[in-house]
């Protein structure tokens, strides 16, 4: 059989080729997003702090001398002092800053992870549908956006926390469903545009059901705006999130959040401000750090913007 | 047009009662009233005053009872705060909030736009880089950072304008809390003002425009700020209601006397019509704004009009 179109032959040769490097191999899209994104020198840096925050949140407690919730009867609103351990001081109940800092981190990046996963599902998946059906459909589930808009969300979350207690999973999961409507918003209006471009008409004259458009080729497409809104619903939840740890709903005591470390510290700044500076600093370089690699992504997935 | 903005305004009168009847009866569906306190009342006083409120009668009365009196423009008596009735409470809290509000939307929503529109033009030169940096500040630092890094800097170490208060709505008072809700604002608003900008300053007609010598400014005048306005519109919607929650903790960490702080201490107390009161009125002001906005949309986008 070998040998009569010498298929085989080539096709050896061209994975010998492979294997030593030589051939010309093909760039899948991604391929070429990651090269675009390496090139972009604020979005690698960027990359490597929020891994660093990661790492400092998830394995620095372990080398610590103090755990979060553990009191110091000695130290008590001190300032940072390195002989006692307490690299950050201490808080007003004599607890290490630095373990809450890490654990706060910890807090808001679970927060912000799922709850920005729950309300992308969401939001995609109903603002497609809603923009690519149209017509009467589309109208009753905007008319539904509206009226979930015009309500403040922070009721149902109340209701939320009163009804299941203060269960932080079901807090994230909450959050998640309330941040979804403005993602749906944009992603609708995105695939109305784009479901009259040529290669959606082409999809439905090959006979693709309405489903398989949808995810085959409006979703793909609309990576670009749901990146760049899922950079921005992070430091949006991060910030609910805060919120309602402001208002005593959100993590309890001893577990804290970035939030809820502000909140504690903004009031005693001026004369213990290394309550607020350590957090503060986390926070804010953590959010930077995100929207660099939000705008990288966006730059890297979406080059007609370059 | 007309046949466009009547249709949009009937379709929001469905929305706003659809609304007015979620709140009430999400908000009844939590466990606990407004009677529940460290001290358990005697039965007949409870009784009493579940009669006096009307909390006796079967859920589904109580609220025909509330919409019809809504619709007088009756809010109901406040639960917790039994000398005032909740219109009088909310039409004492509203000039704060609408103050505070709406001069930030205004305000933040004109400098976004402008500084989207200097960055897009001068992209990738040293005022592009100098504005995305300003606006990346804005929108990362959450506003009860800003709030106390503004007030111990500004307020406290340089005293040039009080850290809180309201003192009659002086403009003194005013700049820190505006400042602090303006930022974000402003620095979504740039955001989308950028991008869109770059994006239509790269479509074929503005070149076709460029290469029959129009200048830079007719180009953008002509063709370039309308389309480009398309998805900061679409924004403002959602720009306000983020507005508004921001304002319940501004209101909060500046001590200004506006309905913010009804709501979040209504909310924790149960007290039904306060937070119904609350919770409609924010809703109402919600709605307003999204109708201007698609009414806006239609105007700029000939499309929406017609589909």
């Amino acid at each position: 059989m070998a040998g009569i179109t010498g298929k085989d032959a080539v096709l050896t040769e061209y994975a010998h080729r492979l294997e030593t490097l030589d051939a010309p191999k093909g760039r899948s899209l991604t391929q070429d997003a990651i090269r675009r994104l390496v090139r972009n020198k604020a979005a690698v840096l960027s990359v490597f702090v929020v891994g660093f925050i990661i790492i400092f949140a998830f394995a620095g407690p372990y080398f610590l001398p103090w755990t979060y919730d553990k009191i110091d009867w000695s130290g008590i609103r001190k300032p940072p002092n390195f002989e006692a351990g307490h690299y950050a001081g201490t808080d007003q109940n004599g607890r290490d800053m630095l373990a809450r800092i890490m654990q706060g981190t910890q807090m808001s990046l679970i927060v912000a992870g799922v709850a920005t996963l729950v309300s992308v599902i969401i939001g995609v998946i109903y603002g497609a549908v809603a923009g690519y059906f149209g017509g009467r459909v589309d109208a009753v589930m905007m008319r539904f956006v509206d009226i979930m808009y015009a309500l403040p969300y922070i009721l149902f979350v109340i209701i939320l926390v009163v009804i299941f207690g203060r269960n932080p999973v079901l807090l994230f999961v909450g959050i998640g469903f309330l941040e979804w409507l403005t993602m749906a918003r944009i992603v609708r209006g995105q695939t109305m545009s784009i479901k009259q471009r040529e290669f959606v008409e082409a999809a439905k004259a090959g006979g693709a059901k309405p489903w398989t458009i949808i995810f085959r080729h409006i979703v793909p497409n609309l990576t670009g705006p749901v990146v760049i809104y899922a950079t921005l619903t992070v430091p949006e939840i991060i910030l609910t999130e805060s919120f309602l740890s402001y208002l005593g709903l959100g993590v309890q005591e001893p577990q804290t959040s970035l939030g809820t470390l502000i909140s504690f510290g903004a009031p005693v700044a001026e004369t213990l401000p290394w309550m607020l500076i350590g957090p503060a600093v986390v926070l804010v370089s953590l959010l930077l750090c995100l929207t660099y690699i939000g705008d990288g992504l966006r730059d890297a997935l979406d080059p007609k913007d370059r | 047009m007309f046949g466009y903005v009547t249709r949009r305004v009937l379709s929001a009168i469905p929305v706003a009662l659809i609304a007015v009847t979620a709140c009430f009866f999400i908000l009844r569906l939590a466990p606990g009233g407004p009677f529940d306190g460290e001290r358990a009342l005697p039965p007949a006083t409870l009784a009493n005053l579940r009669a006096h409120y009307n909390l006796d009668l079967p859920l589904i009365q109580q609220y025909f009872i509330y919409v019809s009196r809504l619709l007088q423009g009756d809010f109901g008596p406040s639960m917790v705060y039994n000398d005032f009735t909740v219109a009088q409470m909310l039409w004492i809290g509203l000039p704060f909030t609408l103050t505070l509000g709406l001069s930030a939307f205004v305000i933040g929503t004109l400098v976004g736009l402008v500084a989207g529109a200097l960055s897009a033009v001068n992209q990738n030169k040293w005022p592009d880089y100098l504005l995305v940096m300003i606006v990346v500040i804005g929108l990362v630092v959450p506003n009860f950072l800003m709030a106390a890094i503004l007030q111990l800097v500004f307020g406290v170490y340089l005293n040039w304008v009080p850290a809180g208060g309201w003192q009659s709505g002086s403009i003194p008072h005013l700049v820190l809390p505006i400042t602090v809700l303006v930022l974000p604002h402003a620095g979504r608003t740039a955001r989308l003002m950028r991008g869109s900008m770059i994006e239509v300053l790269s479509t074929n007609y503005v070149r076709t425009a460029k290469s029959k010598g129009l200048g830079q400014r007719l180009i953008l005048a002509r063709h370039a700020i309308k389309p480009a306005l398309l998805p900061v519109v679409s924004y403002l919607g959602p720009g306000l209601s983020y507005l508004l929650t921001g304002s319940l903790v501004v209101e909060q960490i500046f001590a200004l006397p506006g309905i913010g702080r009804y709501f979040i201490s209504a909310a924790l107390n149960r007290d039904y019509g306060l937070v119904l009161g609350t919770t409609i009125l924010y809703m109402f002001v919600i709605l307003a704004v999204n109708l201007l906005v698609d009414i806006l949309y239609a105007w700029l986008d000939p499309k929406v009009r017609y589909s």
